[in-house]
């Protein structure tokens, strides 16, 4: 940027900040730090948290959640099921996109066939959909392969994009990110949301300013929300306490009870819909890095319920998460739809009775197999897989563990080449079959099994799945949901180990709303 | 008479130069005190540790974060407290010191070779080898040692695969920070090679028909030792922090057997929330190895040093 440049852009903004000040109490700056950067501001390109929360702010759904995580209306104003499967959407009328063109149905149209374009990843947020069609201006039909009991909460990450913005800049496809392809639309954005992204400098900041044309009220005063990831968490954490930051939504658990203490700050408890897990490979026929040959001491139940009984989950709790998880018995957490409280019940570890179990199954002197774990993605993983390292020893066991950091981590573990491996699971549909069919069904080519990386295949549970995923009695889904998580927990296919709790830390000034699913809305925040 | 022999030899070390100079300063016999304690310490871990942090079945989570022992919460078979796994700190110091030594002077040794066999070769061949080896040396001067040692563990890590690389992570960093020493031990010996090169009896030597090789190893190396053992000893002190640093900067030993350097890093992320004696106690460690060494080889300099007599 020249001089003559960043001159401009600082009279610009002194003028905005001007022009904001002069609505007393209204204008505010909400400067938000965490770990992650997002990857791209394609909102169809990866199906990555931090880039949906953040996204989230410029593109908008059809659908959206309130604040109790029900759907509530968007872009589109009201829907009915003309039959089972057809849906027809009633589109608000009098939107804009933030270059000023308008948003009508052939945007709806344009945007599905964007989203299932192959070298993204989102589809899941379109399953079950077999074509979107124009009504007229102003209402589409989705036309669906069967019966979709869970299609709005899908849509919730389904963004709309502009057709005409996206012809002129030649945005129609989505970038190829695997080969690091960048398009105009990857580099900027443009949605009908409730800030305008001015500016993403890659793992510096991202700057956006309130859309003062949105259709919605904004319910909190942050005019311009600076979004700056830092990696370290020693530093993060320091930026809150000298007051270089206004909020953190991701804080190391052993910071917490300090900045409880702290009389300038406060801390927002809150879950995450997240459940963490050690997954293990039941398909090889010989076991990978283990030293037990010709067969594979995973597809042995006895053996996988020892690995589960042997956890102390209280113990990882108390000492490694500082009482910050809910120790978990099956795959997804207390917001998910599916879940009861009856079906997480943790039984108490079992050192013995592990010791035994492996004798009967053959190895009474335990054998060896792999860890892989990242080193950071999930709240204390690294640690949490050395204490199970340490948990596993005692019932005989030799963990070799691989800690790595989650990029060359997440190809290792998609191309099998693991024993057992650490996966945490966050729901962005808050309902079960977002997990049971993603992590538990017999793995294909498309959504079905998509992190099913241990490849379990259970005809019995598959059916399961597969009912739950069309039936549209809510009771009779009710069953098969809870019947597939039991399932998966009494034939110990996995070995949960907790749900993540999320405290965010602010200034005490700042109020805003705490979202389980680990996607702030800077909508909510109040600076005073 | 074996005996009196023993016991001349002994009176003979006694009234040594060295000793006489060593037994004159205090200073120098605490800091060999302490460094018996540090190296004694790290050499008999196995046995002396009061237990084994690598043994992950002998750990206990439910013991982690506990406090050094004189403190409230403190139990007296954790006499430093322990770690975030519930490893005894001073068992892990113990092993830790041991791999911190064990890279110094590995380290130094592997310089040391380096550093005295180019410096030979370069004072006593003198011409184009000796500019060529000179300029090596002095673009390296350029560099700070701790860049050079990165950037070595970095192209090591680049090649190598991952589960090889922990493997070896202790072989590369020696040879990172040999590599990256080597040039003092050279200016040094090719000084004092250039001023033995030309007297008497390294020329009777070459009358007498003797390899370059031979009377380079056999009569000009022995008397430009002195003050190579000199530098060597600071040097260990040098290659211990070198490998702290890289260590705390995530690119030396993998925390699976941790060095000291190690240790600190790790405890680092704990020092805000309270249980500073994670990183606290690992660095005093550190401070006293190193400053004892130090002190020692400061010691040893002015003792040699013929001026200060």
């Amino acid at each position: 940027m020249t001089f003559k440049r960043r001159f401009t852009a600082a009279v610009a903004a002194a003028v905005a900040a001007l022009a904001f000040a002069a609505v007393p109490g209204h204008a505010a700056t909400l400067r938000w730090a965490a770990q992650n950067d997002i990857l791209t501001l394609d909102p169809h390109s990866q199906n990555h948290a931090t880039t949906h929360s953040l996204l989230a702010h410029a593109y908008e759904t059809l659908v959206r959640y309130n604040k109790q995580f029900q759907i509530e209306p968007a872009l589109a104003t009201s829907w009915q099921a003309v039959t089972p499967t057809q849906w027809r959407f009633n589109l608000r009328k009098g939107v804009k996109f933030h270059d000023g063109s308008p948003f009508t149905a052939d945007d709806v149209v344009f945007s599905y066939g964007r989203i299932i374009q192959p070298q993204g990843t989102n589809q899941i947020y379109v399953s079950g959909v077999k074509e979107v069609k124009k009504i007229d201006d102003y209402t589409v039909d989705v036309i669906l392969t069967g019966p979709q009991p869970v299609l709005l909460r899908n849509f919730t990450l389904f963004f709309i994009m502009s057709k005409t913005w996206a012809v002129k800049t030649k945005s129609e496809n989505i970038q190829d990110y695997k080969v690091r392809e960048e398009t105009f639309a990857s580099r900027n954005a443009n949605g009908t949301g409730s800030y305008i992204i001015k500016t993403w400098e890659p793992d510096k900041r991202i700057v956006m300013a309130a859309n003062q044309n949105w259709w919605d009220k904004h319910e909190g005063n942050a005019t311009e929300v600076i979004y700056t990831p830092i990696k370290s968490d020693a530093t993060r954490v320091a930026a809150l306490l000298s007051g270089d930051v206004d909020l953190v939504t991701d804080l190391p658990t052993q910071d917490v009870t300090r900045l409880r203490g702290d009389p300038k700050l406060k801390v927002l408890d809150g879950a995450e819909n997240r459940t963490i897990f050690i997954g293990l490979d039941q398909f090889s026929p010989e076991l990978k890095y283990s030293d037990v040959k010709g067969k594979n001491p995973f597809k042995d139940i006895r053996v996988r319920k020892a690995l589960n009984i042997a956890v102390d989950r209280d113990t990882i709790k108390r000492v490694t998460m500082r009482g910050l998880s809910i120790p978990a018995a099956i795959i997804v957490a207390p917001s998910v739809h599916g879940y009861t409280e009856a079906l997480d019940k943790v039984a108490p570890p079992d050192v013995e009775g592990a010791k035994k179990l492996l004798a009967e199954a053959g190895y009474p002197n335990g054998f060896e197999f792999g860890l892989d774990c990242p080193n950071n993605r999930y709240v204390n993983d690294e640690e949490i897989c050395q204490a199970l390292v340490g948990m596993w020893a005692r019932a005989g066991l030799k963990v070799k563990l691989n800690a790595q950091p989650m990029a060359s981590y997440i190809a290792k573990i998609q191309n099998f080449d693991h024993s057992a491996y650490m996966l945490g699971w966050g729901v962005a549909t808050f309902d079960a079959l977002f997990s049971t069919q993603s992590l538990a069904r017999t793995k294909t080519t498309g959504a079905d099994g998509s992190f099913n990386l241990g490849r379990i295949s259970d005809p019995k549970l598959d059916a399961m799945i597969d009912a739950s995923k069309t039936e549209m009695d809510a009771k009779k889904r009710d069953v098969l949901l809870q019947d597939a998580l039991v399932s998966i927990r009494d034939n110990y296919y996995y070995v949960p180990l907790h749900h993540q709790l999320r405290p965010w830390a602010m200034k005490k000034n700042v109020s805003t709303v705490h979202r389980s699913n680990d996607a702030p809305e800077s909508r909510y925040a109040r600076i005073d | 008479m074996p005996v009196s022999a023993a016991a001349g030899r002994m009176h003979r070390i006694w009234n040594h130069d060295l000793a006489w100079s060593f037994r004159r300063s205090p200073v120098a016999m605490i800091a060999a005190l302490l460094t018996l304690v540090c190296v004694g310490g790290a050499l008999f871990a196995p046995w002396l540790a009061p237990h084994n942090p690598f043994d992950s079945g002998s750990l206990s989570l439910s013991d982690g974060f506990t406090p050094p022992a004189w403190t409230q919460a403190g139990r007296a078979t954790y006499l430093f407290g322990t770690d975030d796994q519930g490893r005894d700190l001073l068992s892990a110091i113990m092993y830790g010191a041991r791999i911190s030594l064990g890279v110094g002077v590995a380290a130094v040794l592997f310089s040391m070779v380096l550093g005295v066999g180019l410096g030979l070769v370069s004072g006593y061949a003198g011409g184009r080898l000796d500019a060529f080896i000179m300029r090596v040396a002095d673009i390296q001067l350029s560099f700070p040692a701790i860049l050079i040692a990165l950037l070595i563990d970095g192209v090591a890590r680049a090649a190598l695969p991952r589960e090889a690389h922990d493997e070896i992570a202790v072989y590369v960093l020696i040879l990172a920070i040999g590599v990256s020493g080597w040039v003092q031990y050279a200016r040094t010996v090719r000084g004092s090679t250039l001023v033995e090169r030309n007297k008497e009896y390294v020329q009777a030597a070459r009358v007498i028909g003797r390899s370059s090789a031979a009377i380079m190893l056999r009569h000009v190396l022995p008397n430009v030792m002195g003050p190579v053992l000199v530098i060597a000893t600071i040097h260990i002190a040098t290659a211990i922090i070198t490998e702290a640093t890289l260590s705390f900067l995530g690119v030396g030993v993998p925390p699976t057997r941790p060095s000291l350097g190690t240790l600190i890093r790790v405890g680092n992320d704990f020092l805000l929330s309270g249980e500073w004696w994670i990183t606290v106690f690992p660095g005093a460690a550190l401070v006293v190895l190193v400053l004892s060494v130090n002190l020692l080889g400061d010691w040893l300099r002015d003792a040699l040093n013929p001026k200060l007599r």
